[in-house]
């Protein structure tokens, strides 16, 4: 882990840049929050390929599922609040049906948007979005992984559903064997009592948490779950079974995300028990991004308060 | 094309409709047929198109957005060489081509899988921008009816058309004047619809929805109509061409029985 931070609505800005500079038939679409989503990176740098629709977030995927039916990619851009939840059925019925090459780039997910309080803070995107058939829903973990799902998105031949934030947290896939799979879990740390599987910006906290319990004794694994949907079932089983408990952490409901996929998959495979650490089942507040997660018990304190209680 | 032909097109299209719809048990009559005289201008006279390659980049689009009206579309489509007229008695039948509202995965011809309403024009916004910039020449249609501007996304869709100059785009309103709970003006309210797109700067024409004169000079009017989109405000009959159906809001969704149903294939046929 290094001690530069940064948010991954910042990578999704870069990473478009990027993108365009190697496939110039991408397009940028955003409804008047290019300033947050931070497609304004991608604005100034290529001012002809964005769009901006205004605030109107249900035309805005329509337009999108238009654009990509002759062939060019575009990337759709606004706050999880309204990519999943207000455009949700335009997103199920004008992309999702007809497997339409739509990326959605949708910010200010979780409780992390902080300030804005309650009704900008969605923690029910995961859920909605992996019910449309033949979505896929990315949710990474920090800057390097926020870029490199950008590009495999773009590599990807169908609608992909990408998960940002807006708080800054720190790079934790900076090791030079870092590789982005779409649907490939990837082990942080192994370990032999329990595993995590976490998934965002809980994953580095999952890992600061395994750290604390290391000194008390507790020897506890730490999965990354970047994928969602499709999810790495294969490792989702060997984690069940080689280590018996797994604990999964996300910063979205415990309804219907992460906890859920995990869930769905260990039933019927490996039954296990599982406890799920997430928004449980409550709406947030404003607050500090920061103080929200450790309220929540999203923060390394949190999670490990959390687990060394259910592994006692 | 002649205007004479035109009509016998016509003809076999609402007879066609009636077809399906009988072998089918299910399906919305009404719109079907209020939109025939639009779409055989479109397929048979105006539409830059390859049958024999549904996919071709280069072609002119039509999105349905009242996908409910499916049943001449697909006629019209058959009537082109798409598939094969034998598909058209499976409509909305386990494992058809022919799905209940429009598949542009299972459907050749289908430039759009359409039928929850109000969605059709955002689309047909993206396949515009997208052809402008490419510079390629494609035109887009977009046929709603006039129920579905309850949607909002409808007046989303016109904001950004305007914005975005698409003058290679045309929307067509199927202005029947019924939905499926009565009038247009009972259920919601959307008159006066050309005050209102002029309000949102479009080009608008009013016309006779089923007099193809009128049909072919607004659609050759958009065409050479620069820099915003035009609108075509069709005046149409709901259930136009089965006496007992015409301008009835019950045949919106409903299928005669077999009695009415002697009664329409007696008009229909004797007509052609």
């Amino acid at each position: 882990m290094t001690a530069a931070k940064i948010a991954t609505r910042e990578s999704y800005g870069n990473a478009l840049v990027e993108l365009y500079k190697k496939h110039n038939n991408i397009i940028v679409l955003d409804a008047d929050l290019a300033a947050a989503t931070k497609t304004g990176i991608f604005k100034k740098a290529v001012p002809d390929r964005h769009y901006d629709c205004g605030i109107a977030e249900a035309n805005m995927m329509g337009i999108a599922a238009g654009i990509s039916t002759t062939g060019l990619v575009p990337f759709v851009s606004t706050f999880a609040m309204f990519a999943a939840g207000r455009a949700f059925e335009q997103v199920r019925n004008s992309i999702g049906y007809p497997h339409l090459n739509v990326k959605i780039g949708a910010t200010h997910a979780g409780i992390s948007v902080g300030e804005d309080g309650a009704t900008h803070q969605c923690n029910e995107d995961i859920a909605l979005m992996r019910t449309i058939p033949g979505m896929v829903v990315i949710n990474p973990s920090d800057d390097i992984e926020a870029r490199a799902a950008v590009e495999a998105a773009y590599n990807y031949d169908g609608p992909v559903y990408m998960r940002f934030g807006r708080l800054a947290i720190p790079i934790i896939n900076d090791k030079p064997s870092y590789k982005f799979e779409i649907g490939k879990g990837v082990v942080m740390r192994a370990g032999k009592d329990a595993t995590i599987i976490a998934t965002g910006l809980c994953v580095g906290a999952s890992i600061e948490a395994a750290e604390k319990m290391a000194q008390k004794g507790l020897d506890v694994g730490v999965i990354n779950i970047h994928t969602i949907k499709p999810i790495d079932k294969e490792l989702v089983i060997e984690a069940a079974q080689k280590t018996g408990k797994i604990i999964t952490v996300e910063e979205h409901s415990i309804i219907g995300g992460l906890g859920s996929a995990v869930c769905e998959v260990l039933s019927e495979n490996c039954p296990t028990p599982v406890l799920r650490i997430g928004v449980n089942d409550c709406f947030g507040h404003s607050g500090p991004a920061v103080g929200l997660l450790h309220e929540f018990g999203l923060d390394a304190e949190g999670i490990d308060k959390k687990v060394s209680e259910y592994l006692k | 094309m002649d205007i004479i032909e035109l009509k016998k097109i016509a003809k076999r299209i609402r007879l066609s409709t009636m077809q399906m719809l009988e072998k089918a048990g299910t399906g919305h009559p009404g719109g079907a047929l209020s939109m025939v005289e639009i779409l055989v201008t479109l397929y048979f006279e105006k539409m830059n198109i390859k049958p024999h390659e549904p996919n071709w980049k280069y072609r002119d689009r039509l999105i349905l957005s009242k996908g409910h009206g499916n049943p001449s579309y697909y006629a019209v489509l058959s009537e082109k060489g798409y598939f094969a007229k034998e598909k058209l008695s499976t409509l909305r039948q386990y494992g058809s081509i022919l799905q209940g509202h429009p598949d542009m995965n299972t459907t050749p011809g289908v430039d759009m899988s359409t039928g929850s309403l109000g969605q059709g024009l955002s689309i047909g916004c993206g396949m515009a921008i997208a052809a402008h910039m490419q510079h390629e020449k494609f035109r887009v249609y977009v046929i709603v009816g006039d129920g579905e501007l309850d949607e909002g996304q409808n007046w989303e869709a016109l904001m950004s058309a305007v914005k975005y100059k698409l003058d290679n785009l045309t929307l067509i309103v199927d202005y029947n004047k019924l939905q499926i709970n009565g009038s247009n003006e009972d259920v919601m309210g959307i008159a006066p619809l050309d005050k209102k797109f002029a309000a949102f700067n479009w080009n608008v024409i009013r016309i006779n929805g089923h007099d193809f004169r009128d049909i072919r000079n607004a659609l050759e009017m958009a065409c050479s109509t620069s820099g915003r989109p035009t609108v075509i405000i069709a005046d149409t009959i709901k259930g136009k061409g089965i006496s007992f159906m015409e301008n009835n809001p019950i045949w919106h969704g409903k299928i005669p029985d077999r009695v009415q149903f002697e009664k329409i294939f007696r008009e229909l046929e004797g007509d052609i």
